[in-house]
């Protein structure tokens, strides 16, 4: 039996906001009945992007996340569902009946993801529900997977096996598991949103002239365990990076020439640009 | 009874069974002969035989013969021009020109003689069938938008959805690059930007204009109340009326002030598509009245025009190189890109949606073998997307930081010596400049600091990393020019330099070249369709690209405007308020048009009383725009009609609103990205070329028109109507474009209005284009398909070498030398900012530089505001409150010294204005830069226009109007010096423009202010 399942690519999300967009058209001012009410045209974020900026000027990056209903497998939403007014169906999508899920306000509390939005003016809890009405007539694809242009929004229908082996082999991961509810929105480069990096730059005085240090040896440290190595490039500059959040001191050691030349201690809570290290 | 007399006779009875036909057939038809009553004769006026059509109450009757009192008369020299001209398959080329010898002319009320043509026409074109069903009742018509083509889904008069196009089988495939032993194939599918996905919203959008207004306190043959433009609100009127006034206004104007007395001005872009573009259907209407051109300025190519053209030439895109086969180049020969305030993943090129993204994502799995370098102030979309090394520069200063560059490569012989013994003239004169033997002072690294903030080893180890690889330039967010730094002050600077760097190092040799992969598509260059700046419908070959190839493949009525008296757009308010202005052309032609100084008032012209304004993004676009408040309430403007699809911007200002509808709502033609002229094979963007019919999706919406039937009905009134339409609707001009280009060999007119594109097939391998620069390396005659330079512009022979006067790349300029300028010398030189650290006592005033590049999800006014989807995005604007506020980034640090933080309402200031934002403190800048996107939608004024703050987001009434040098007529406000502070809630802020008026002005009654319209 095959499901559908969604996999997003954070390194290759731009934040276009194109799903969103995408989604927003199909469902704004449109009814799909037994599927979906119209979403409203403001205040809703069926699919919403979360960005995380790391580091400061010049060591920085940032990353975007779309997220949107997980369409669990075990869905809290369901559970608390009167009348049947959430189903899951066979095919993997859980579904909000657009009538007898009207005035069920308590439904937008009981996704621990945020993602049932409560629709002021028709009095009833939403969701991006996979573009059912779409997937049930052959589409194939939701408006988000076909407008993303990098890829980076990919649906697929496989069979739980196939999805499971797939998560392990490729690393996905899923948002929150300790929750188990057992989402099926995946994530690959989930790390540059969740995790941090500590960067900087090496840099010597070369005849009175101040030059970037190449070449030199970095390990970083911690607990007197080596975490990691890597040698500045050509700009002298280092990012060691995946490391958790706020996991705390760590000690930067940095070879040059053969000999340790200096160590640099480093706090990690959230990235940490060590700036220009003068060797 | 001769042949001819014969023949005639048997076509105009077959005319009218084929206009009884059609009616049977057609109910439209049917409506359309509701319309008029009239006796229309057709007749030689050599054998004085004709026949005449009867229309009464929707029924036609026909007699042989002549009657005695026709309405309309359609007269032939002689039978014989009758038949040939009236036989189809109509000869365009044959009617314009028996029309241009009178052997065809018109008589009797214009009205009359207009819609009897246009019923002849429509009755051919009235069962035209468009679009493809779909099940439950939906249709599926193709459109474009700016941001890139989709498929339309309609159901009961109602846009359901708009998607990008997955191609089908019956669609070519993709080319396939092969590059360091991997293969390269785009998907088989359209791309659109976040602005065309935004479309529907728009379309739908509450402050649509659904009927023509007037200005409540606006009184044509009374109180006119200038003075309360943009103050005052308007009452709903007929369309007669509306129409009535504009066309005895613009009689009025010719009759009591002469040549001269009206001027049109229009945005930069406008609602895709060939015959309704401004270039085409507004210019044709603009020309055949007689209106002062608002000459505009190159808004995103400042730099290379007035700067780089001088070094390379390349006029033909305003100073912007050519492109071909860089992709493919790139891809398998370079080794670095250097992205150089380029943004590509923001400004999607133009028009090219999201098909560069696809490219450079190639970029990113290692295959290829290309790092990346960023140079920008602000960390942008492409830094993020594409991960390297990002230099900040503090704005306007990275002139100096590649001059640090170059001074390095000469330092360690890092430089391409013999290329540039052979391929350039004037490098020892730069070689001085730059090695301090010119003036004392070495331009290296060190020296570079000081004003850019970017360390000096960062500089010489970014000099040694390009000066021993391949590298790509890519500046600006086309890879070759186009927005970002050059268009603030030092932008010819810039300009200038990034072609000095690559002429250093071999620009064409394998792997050396411009570009980030936004252009130079392995695409096929020789399928014509023309682009909309080729004029469409025009017939203008002085202002638009037609003459080139439009005109010989679509013959049509030349128009030429009879009125030469022109207005340089930055100084339109003082040309129009104070009377007088001086500008600089931007003319394509040649390097010296620029040279040739216009004035305004133009001698013997009336100065402008009158202004035809098309849409409201001036207020948003251009630079210090309060002035453009005072000009709007200027007595001297005696009359403004504004024809706008949205209530925006400065429709505010208008004494008569003409609502105009999208091209969602009317008929069109076009290719995605084909812009022609200036941005000639603007498809090397693309993936793919993909050519739209764009069918109406919809009927237009309330009571507004196409921009079309309001020029032809103003047309109409002053008896220019079938001069302007030459009889003809917009669906037939549509056809006549089509059969213009290349189309009709691969596909029938009928298949094409169903299936709504036609994707172009991709080059064989073996017949892509030439590598651009690749000729000039080799000394060759110039291989690629542009048609410039002009063949008086070689120097030695044609096709060989560039534009410039030794016909090589120039580090002295010889057109700089001929033209002398103190700011544009025949070396670039670095000059910092007149707006910037240097300004002293107004840096200590307002110590934040702002940046304002072009915008990531609206495309300058389009898509913004609007109450669209794209409000959502909080990257784009946040709601705080009940407001969706603009957003303004700065450094994190700056922020909290000023106790600011994430969404808090901000007053952005200086002494031209003050706009709300709301805050986002990022460290994607660095101290003392902040940043939003220029071109906002809405102004939103909170007192009185000019006298208080904004909170729309127009960060353009806060930007320099000042040139960048004092003889260009260059846009140089993509940087300003502000201040920001918490919102006070105070709403007055006396701009500088008004308060330079306060002390003279005359006391006035006061006047109520009224609740502007919404």
């Amino acid at each position: 039996m095959s499901k559908w399942n969604v996999i997003i690519d954070v390194a290759e999300c731009t934040n276009c906001n194109l799903c969103t967009l995408a989604t927003m058209d199909e469902h704004v001012g449109n009814e799909w009945p037994g599927y979906s009410a119209p979403m409203q045209k403001h205040g809703h974020r069926w699919i919403n992007i979360l960005q995380k900026e790391r580091g400061t000027t010049p060591y920085f990056d940032a990353a975007y996340v779309p997220t949107m209903c997980n369409h669990c497998d075990d869905a809290p939403c369901i559970k608390v569902a009167k009348d049947g007014a959430i189903r899951k169906r066979e095919d993997g999508i859980v579904l909000i009946d657009p009538v007898k899920a009207k005035g069920q306000k308590q439904l937008v509390e009981a996704c621990p993801y945020g993602h049932i939005w409560w629709n002021e003016e028709l009095q009833t809890p939403q969701h991006w529900n996979f573009d059912a009405h779409l997937i049930d007539s052959g589409w194939g694809k939701t408006r988000a997977s076909q407008v993303c242009p990098t890829g980076a929004f990919v649906t697929l229908k496989i069979s739980d096996e196939e999805m499971a082996h797939k998560a392990k082999a490729e690393n996905l991961e899923v948002i929150k598991p300790e929750l188990n509810a057992k989402p099926r929105v995946y994530y690959r480069n989930l790390w540059r949103y969740s995790t941090a990096f500590v960067a900087g730059t090496l840099s010597h005085d070369v005849g009175g002239r101040i030059e970037c240090l190449e070449g030199a040896k970095l390990r970083l440290v911690k607990d007197g365990k080596t975490v990691a190595e890597q040698a500045s490039d050509n700009y002298g500059d280092f990012k060691f990076d995946r490391l958790p959040e706020n996991s705390g001191s760590y000690v930067l050691e940095i070879e040059a020439a053969g000999k340790t030349k200096k160590t640099v201690d480093a706090h990690v809570t959230e990235s940490v640009n060590l700036g220009d290290i003068r060797v | 009874m001769s042949f001819d007399t014969l023949k005639f006779s048997t076509v105009l009875f077959g005319l009218a069974q084929a206009l009884k036909l059609s009616a049977w057939q057609h109910p439209s038809f049917r409506e359309r002969l509701k319309e008029r009553n009239l006796v229309a004769q057709v007749k030689a006026r050599d054998e004085e035989i004709g026949r005449w059509y009867q229309i009464s109450n929707g029924r036609i009757s026909s007699r042989k013969g002549l009657h005695a009192k026709p309405d309309v008369t359609l007269s032939f020299k002689t039978a014989g021009d009758g038949a040939r001209l009236l036989t189809p398959p109509i000869n365009w080329l044959e009617q314009i020109n028996a029309q241009k010898d009178f052997i065809l002319t018109v008589d009797g009320e214009e009205d009359l003689t207009n819609w009897f043509a246009q019923t002849i026409m429509q009755s051919q074109t009235a069962g035209w069938k468009f679009g493809t069903p779909m099940p439950g009742g939906v249709m599926r018509y193709c459109n474009m938008t700016n941001g890139g083509p989709v498929f339309v889904d309609v159901k009961d008069d109602k846009i359901i959805r708009m998607m990008p196009i997955d191609f089908d089988d019956k669609d070519p495939p993709p080319w396939t690059i092969k590059a360091k032993g991997h293969s390269f194939t785009p998907p088989r599918r359209t791309t659109i930007a976040p602005h065309g996905q935004n479309t529907k919203s728009i379309i739908y959008a509450p402050n649509r204009l659904l009927k023509p207004m007037k200005r409540v306190d606006f009184d044509p043959n009374g109180a006119r109340n200038p003075q309360n433009r943009g103050k005052s609100g308007y009452v709903e009127i007929s369309w007669d009326e509306a129409l009535s006034i504009v066309s005895s206004e613009i009689k009025r104007m010719k009759r009591d002030f002469g040549p001269g007395s009206i001027a049109v001005s229009h945005g930069s872009h406008h609602t895709w598509g060939n015959i309704g573009y401004y270039l085409s259907a507004l210019f044709r209407f603009s020309n055949a009245v007689g209106m002062t051109r608002v000459h505009h300025n190159p808004d995103s190519w400042e730099g290379w025009y007035w700067g780089a053209v001088h070094h390379w030439g390349h006029t033909l895109r305003v100073g912007q190189s050519e492109t071909y086969g860089t992709v493919e180049d790139c891809m398998q020969n370079a080794e670095m890109i250097v992205f150089w305030s380029a943004d590509p993943e923001t400004t999607s090129g133009s028009y090219g949606a999201q098909e560069g993204t696809i490219r450079r994502q190639w970029l990113k799995d290692g295959k290829l073998g290309i790092k990346v370098v960023h140079v920008d102030p602000f960390f942008n979309s492409s830094a993020q997307f594409l991960p390297g090394k990002w230099f900040a520069p503090k704005p306007t200063t990275s002139v100096a930081m590649a001059m640090a560059i170059a001074q390095v490569w000469i330092e360690e012989g890092l430089y391409d010596k013999e290329y540039v013994k052979t391929h350039t003239v004037g490098f020892d004169k730069w070689a001085d400049y730059l090695t301090g033997k010119e003036d004392g002072v070495p331009k290296t690294p060190e020296w570079q600091e000081k004003e850019t903030g970017v360390p000096a080893k960062d500089v010489r180890a970014l000099a040694r990393e390009w000066g021993r690889k391949k590298v790509y330039l890519a500046p600006g967010g086309w890879g070759n020019g186009h927005g970002g730094a050059c268009r603030n002050q030092t932008g010819i600077q810039w300009a200038r330099v990034m072609v000095c760097l690559i002429a250093m190092q071999g620009l064409g040799k394998p792997g050396i070249n411009m570009g980030n992969l936004q252009w130079g598509c392995p695409l096929d260059f020789n399928f014509y369709f023309p682009g909309y700046s080729d004029g469409g419908m025009s017939g203008d070959l002085e202002n638009t690209g037609m003459p080139v190839e439009l005109y010989q493949r679509m013959p049509q009525l030349a128009t030429m405007n009879s009125t030469f008296q022109r207005i340089p757009r930055i100084w339109m308010p003082e040309a129009l308020a104070d009377g007088k202005a001086e500008g600089w052309p931007w003319v394509g032609k040649s390097i010296e048009h620029q040279f040739a100084k216009f004035a305004y008032p133009a001698p013997g012209h009336s100065p402008v009383k009158m202004l035809y304004k098309y849409g409201g993004s001036i207020i948003g676009t251009m630079n210090n725009t309060n002035r453009h408040v005072r000009m709007y309430q200027s007595e001297k403007l005696e009359f403004i009609v504004n024809q706008s699809i949205w209530h925006e911007g400065e429709s505010m200002f208008a004494d008569i609103i003409l609502p105009a509808c999208t091209n969602f709502e009317r008929v069109d033609i076009s290719e995605w990205a084909g812009f022609g002229g200036y941005g000639h094979h603007g498809q090397q963007q693309l993936n793919h070329r993909v050519i739209i019919f764009q069918a109406p999706a919809i009927k237009p919406l309330g009571e507004s028109k196409t921009d079309y039937w309001i020029f032809n009905e103003i047309s109409k009134r002053l008896g220019l109507a079938n001069y302007f339409s030459e009889g003809m609707n917009e669906i037939d001009w549509v056809k006549r474009h089509f059969d213009a280009s290349d189309l009709p060999k691969k596909i029938s007119w009928k298949e094409f209005m169903k299936r709504g594109y036609y994707v172009v097939p991709a080059e064989k391998e073996k017949l892509r284009t030439p590598l651009s620069f690749k000729w000039f390396v080799e000394n060759r005659k110039k291989d690629v398909p542009e048609p410039h330079p002009l063949p008086s512009d070689y120097t030695e022979e044609f096709l060989k070498g560039l534009q410039t006067q030794s016909g090589k790349l120039e580090f002295e300029c010889n057109s700089l030398k001929r033209f002398a300028d103190p700011e544009r010398p025949p070396i670039v030189k670095y000059e910092p900012s007149w707006e910037g650290q240097h300004s002293g006592a107004m840096f200590e005033k307002f110590p934040l530089q702002m940046l304002t590049p072009h915008a990531k999800y609206s495309f300058h006014t389009q898509g913004d505001g609007k109450d669209s989807f794209i409000m959502n995005i909080e990257d784009h604007r946040a709601k705080v409150g009940d407001y969706y506020y603009w957003i303004m980034r700065m450094n994190p640090e700056d922020a909290a010294e000023r106790g600011i933080k994430k969404h808090d309402i901000v007053k952005v200031f200086n002494d031209r204005g003050a706009v709300l934002c709301a805050a986002l403190p990022t460290h994607r800048l660095g101290r003392g830069v902040c940043h939003g996107y220029e071109s906002c939608a809405v102004y939103d004024p909170m007192g009185e226009p000019g006298k208080s703050v904004d909170r729309g987001g127009c960060l353009n009434l806060l930007t320099p109007e000042k040139t960048q040098t004092k003889t260009t007529h260059s846009l140089a406000g993509a940087n300003a010096l502000v201040q920001i502070e918490k919102w006070d809630g105070k709403i007055e802020h006396m701009s500088e423009t008004f308060a330079r008026m306060e002390p003279q002005k005359k006391a006035v009654e006061p006047v109520a202010v009224l609740e502007p319209a919404k």
